[in-house]
């Protein structure tokens, strides 16, 4: 049985419930199972937000989960509180460009992605969620960059239809910061 | 059924409301469903229905009580406080025989409580929050898909029996998303008559929509007559779903969001060898005494999880009537528990 089990963190503002999104609407494209859930209220005035996803072969039990074996950080504070409860042998990708130390679990894969720095050469900053996506699905292959496109499309309609083109080649150079971190 | 989309729970309700051909829905924004209220605002328009923001719930139920008397598929949607403020009017409704369809978004409570998930309703939405001699058939939901399902079929059940039927859903199912399948719209004029409803009489006979009778043996008579109603729901409308419970040693009792967790503990129990099953009472009014009963005697424990100090306990250990151990776990104020901590809590009834 395939199961991933994502947790995305960050600031609010930073697009984590997009990426949160976009990683439960491909895995509809893929006539996986998927859940998406956010947190809410209090926690996303003016501290951090985060979403859990699961993509599944199997009908969704739990949308919630407290042993991640994927979580996508934005910064210190969710690092701090979400480190601890990935699961032994999951992923972590983390926004270095936000987060200025080192992560203290060994038994875990870490992909360390300056997505701030990618995003501001391709001169759009608020693509840096984008960055982390394209990194986070070339490690866990939790869906295929064809149906993140697809469901990008999807999202990006009218007047944001404009950023459709910048989004894609954030996604690309992820995947390439992943790909060269894995080899 | 159409193409799978994904959507929010407040969305998923608000839409198979309109496709059960519901064109007249009152509320008054609350959080965490405000989102159905303003997906409401939006399609009634686009479909040609009425959206009435009220000044208040207790306007909203009494709109409602209005609407349905002249026949309409009428629907609002609320939360806890603003549920709080509708029972007197649920109360005339159930009385007046009026179908309509409540949806209760249950957070955190008492008072003005908190903005999560919660299910500390229960005792208020199954066992009636108003008063006098009525009971509400009630659904819970632990799927989006089962959302969209419940509501459509919420509205035919309150029609053919006429009476107020809840939704009861909490914060989680109402903000979270979920790919869902919409069924083909019904064409509201296809909706048949109600020939109790106030048209105007002429040409016919007065009709009467009324919660009172000044003399006590007619107004009796109403009351056995609603009594006869809920033994006929009792007997015809009873849901549940049963998860892995052919082989069961422990069952699990558990309804809506914390229905789908407990699922996930049954699944870690499983891979300990310990054969867990799971009873999710879907109708929660008429609750499904008869097979929890059954399943029961198969086992030395049945535990039920909710997200309350233990409201619907009182209802598993009337349908198992002391032939098994009934311990409880609950988290309360709209702390959701995780699988492994119910299982855990399991493993400690268990003294394993």
């Amino acid at each position: 049985m395939m199961e991933h089990r994502l947790i995305a963190a960050g600031f609010g503002g930073q697009g984590v419930m997009l990426f949160g999104q976009l990683v439960a609407s491909a895995g509809m494209i893929e006539n996986k199972n998927v859940t998406w859930l956010p947190s809410y209220g209090p926690e996303m005035r003016g501290g951090t937000a985060n979403c859990t996803v699961v993509v599944s072969d199997e009908p969704v039990a739990s949308p919630v989960v407290d042993t991640p074996s994927e979580i996508a950080i934005f910064n210190i504070p969710s690092l701090l509180k979400f480190e601890p409860t990935l699961e032994e042998g999951g992923v972590l990708v983390m926004n270095t460009s936000m987060i200025d130390r080192e992560p203290s679990r060994k038994d875990i894969t870490v992909i360390k992605v300056p997505a701030n720095e990618v995003a501001d050469e391709l001169g759009v900053l608020k693509a840096q969620n984008m960055v982390m996506l394209g990194a986070y699905i070339e490690t866990t292959k939790a869906v295929n960059v064809e149906s993140i496109l697809k469901a990008l499309e999807k999202k990006m309609t009218g007047k944001k239809a404009q950023f459709l083109d910048v989004n894609k080649r954030a996604i690309e150079k992820g995947m390439k910061i992943a790909r060269e971190q894995l080899k | 059924m159409g193409e799978k989309v994904m959507v929010k729970g407040t969305e998923a309700i608000g839409e198979a409301a309109i496709r059960a051909g519901c064109r007249v829905y009152f509320g008054y924004p609350i959080t965490p469903q405000s989102e159905l209220t303003e997906y409401m605002s939006r399609r009634m328009e686009e479909v040609g229905g009425v959206f009435l923001q009220a000044e208040s719930e207790v306007a909203t139920v009494n709109m409602m009580y209005g609407a349905s008397s002249v026949g309409a598929r009428v629907m609002t949607s609320t939360s806890s406080p603003g549920f709080s403020l509708m029972q007197e009017g649920i109360s005339y409704m159930a009385n007046a025989q009026l179908p309509a369809v409540f949806v209760d978004v249950v957070r955190g409570g008492p008072g003005l409580g908190d903005i999560q998930p919660s299910q500390g309703d229960y005792f208020q939405i199954v066992k009636g929050g108003g008063h006098g001699d009525y009971r509400l058939p009630v659904y819970s939901p632990s799927s989006l898909q089962e959302a969209v399902e419940l509501t459509i079929h919420a509205f035919d059940v309150a029609d053919k029996y006429r009476t107020p039927v809840v939704i009861f859903a909490d914060g989680m199912m109402g903000q979270m998303m979920e790919p869902v399948e919409f069924p083909e719209p019904i064409d509201p004029g296809t909706i048949p008559e109600k020939d109790w409803a106030l048209t105007g009489a002429k040409g016919r006979e007065a009709r009467y929509v009324t919660s009172f009778d000044i003399d006590p043996y007619k107004l009796e008579k109403m009351n056995l007559e609603l009594q006869e109603k809920y033994k006929k729901i009792i007997e015809e409308e009873q849901k549940w779903e049963e998860f892995m419970t052919e082989d069961i040693e422990v069952l699990f009792v558990a309804h809506g969001t914390v229905g789908r967790i407990v699922k996930s503990a049954v699944k870690i129990a499983r891979e300990k060898g310990i054969k867990a099953g799971l009873f999710r009472p879907i109708s929660l009014f008429p609750f499904p005494y008869k097979r929890l009963s059954e399943l029961s005697e198969k086992v030395d424990v049945v535990m039920t999880v909710e997200m309350s100090s233990g409201q619907m306990l009182e209802d598993v250990k009337l349908a198992v009537l002391g032939k098994a151990r009934t311990p409880f776990y609950g988290r309360l104020a709209g702390v959701i528990p995780t699988p492994n901590e119910i299982f855990e809590a399991l493993m400690k009834e268990l003294r394993r």
